[in-house]
């Protein structure tokens, strides 16, 4: 029944309210007279000037780390509808069929170990 | 062939649904300040001292000076930041908190009314699917600062996120197996002759640890590692923003303790009459958010390449290796 969805929208909703009173209930309430500028507008730094841009570079570790959960998460995707039934379905074909499946997945991810892609850098 | 053991989907009047979210909403969200004086006192006392006792009575009083304090403060944002990003950023956070509260069962349905936010067939998906908005939270925040320190944190969140999310993915599938439902309601029902955690024992252990490193808890708090990157994604926040990050901490928190509570120590299942059965459930998420405040006394921060390893590694091939058994043992028996 779609109507047993309700509450999600009930806790979208105060989860909104709650997340914008908290990003704006300092400006309504907190101190105002003290005008920000100078060295305290600048972002944290241990006592050297900031050099920060907008165009910041990051490690291709991370692009790395992004692709191997995509591979790996769809898994789990693919691997949910299959485990709910497995009870009920009491065959050892889905059995095979899932060990299969996972046994491929093992495979490239020994493959992407032996290339040393989950080794941080 | 098994008959399922709730009916899942239930739905109740209109207004039913809508007053008991509100009540279980603010329910939750009155446990969370108890939750922070709690943690500082626990800390206090592991570490031989007495943790906060001068606001109100042993210190109960501290959250309210703490979140009024933290409310009084100045508006204050880098002149690097990106404005719209850096509110929007503390708030999704806190709407990920909220919303993934709604799928925490308190007890089934009784006298017509059912003691949780939704019943569903995509059970335990909601959690996946809500829970991970706090991730594009934590970015938005720490790219829009404009500081060096909260981008690296940052990045860090993000790419701890995302390797722990697959194991605790699996680490509940074999839960999901044996009870033949995604519906926590069900799941909680089908441990009726055995909790999980007997037999989904390692998938306990992944699910916990994995839920240390998806509330940046310690010993997994490295985005927050304060020796390395000051406060990491939260440096550039103040006052009620920061406040918001800190809440929606402890309400992960709760929620990782929930689903690990539904999945593997029976839910609201316990000896006594029906109405004790929220007070159950409640009891079980404390004993849990014990244990993650324990672990943060006790276990030292981990290095991020081994925090990396142990996530890819370890819990990942150790995972897929426990829903193949899990899957074998369905199956034989």
């Amino acid at each position: 029944m779609l109507r047993s969805y309700l509450p999600v929208l009930v806790f979208t909703g105060i989860g909104a309210l709650v997340g914008s009173a908290f990003a704006l209930l300092n400006g309504i309430v907190g101190r105002k007279s003290i005008r920000a500028r100078g060295a305290k507008t600048e972002p944290y730094e241990c006592g050297l000037p900031s050099e920060v841009s907008r165009t910041f570079r990051f490690g291709v570790s991370f692009y790395m780390i992004a692709m191997l959960f995509i591979l790996f998460d769809i898994e789990v995707v693919f691997l949910y509808p299959v485990g709910v039934i497995m009870n009920a379905a009491d065959s050892v074909f889905v059995l095979v069929e899932v060990g299969v499946f996972v046994a491929l997945l093992l495979v490239a991810l020994i493959y992407v170990w032996r290339r040393g892609a989950l080794d941080w850098r | 062939m098994i008959t399922p053991v709730a009916e899942v989907g239930y739905a109740e009047a209109t207004w039913i649904l809508i007053a008991k979210s509100i009540v279980i909403f603010l329910g939750v969200f009155l446990i969370v300040p108890v939750l922070t004086v709690v943690e500082r006192k626990l800390i206090g006392r592991f570490q031989h001292r007495y943790g906060p006792n001068r606001v109100g009575p042993v210190g109960m009083m501290q959250p309210l000076a703490d979140i009024l304090k933290l409310v009084g403060k100045q508006v204050f944002r880098p002149d690097a930041a990106v404005p719209l990003l850096y509110a929007i950023g503390p708030a999704l956070v806190i709407f990920s908190g909220i919303t993934t509260i709604a799928i925490l069962p308190f007890g089934d349905v009784k006298d017509g009314v059912g003691f949780y936010g939704i019943d569903v067939s995509i059970g335990v998906l909601y959690f996946f699917a809500f829970g991970s908005l706090a991730f594009y939270g934590l970015l938005l925040s720490g790219w829009s600062s404009g500081s060096k320190y909260s981008f690296l944190g940052a990045m860090r969140s993000a790419a701890q996120l995302i390797s722990y999310e697959v194991s605790m993915g699996l680490a509940l599938l074999g839960a999901v197996m044996m009870a033949g439902s995604l519906s926590l309601v069900s799941i909680v029902e089908a441990q009726g002759e055995i909790w999980y955690v007997v037999p989904q024992f390692v998938g306990f252990l992944i699910f916990m640890i994995a839920g240390f490193a998806e509330t940046n808890r310690a010993p997994f708090d490295l985005p927050e590692a304060d020796a390395e990157l000051v406060q990491g994604y939260q440096t550039e926040y103040g006052g009620s923003r920061f406040a918001s990050f800190l809440l929606a901490e402890y309400l992960e928190m709760f929620v990782v303790s929930g689903i690990a509570a539904a999945f593997f120590l029976g839910g609201w299942m316990g000896p006594g009459p029906g109405w004790l059965d929220p007070i159950w459930m409640v009891t079980k998420i404390m004993a849990l958010i014990f244990v993650f405040i324990w672990i943060r006394a006790t276990l030292p921060r981990l290095r991020y390449d081994q925090l990396m390893s142990l996530g890819w590694k370890v819990l990942l091939p150790l995972a897929t290796l426990n829903i193949l058994v899990t899957a074998v043992l369905v199956v034989v028996t």
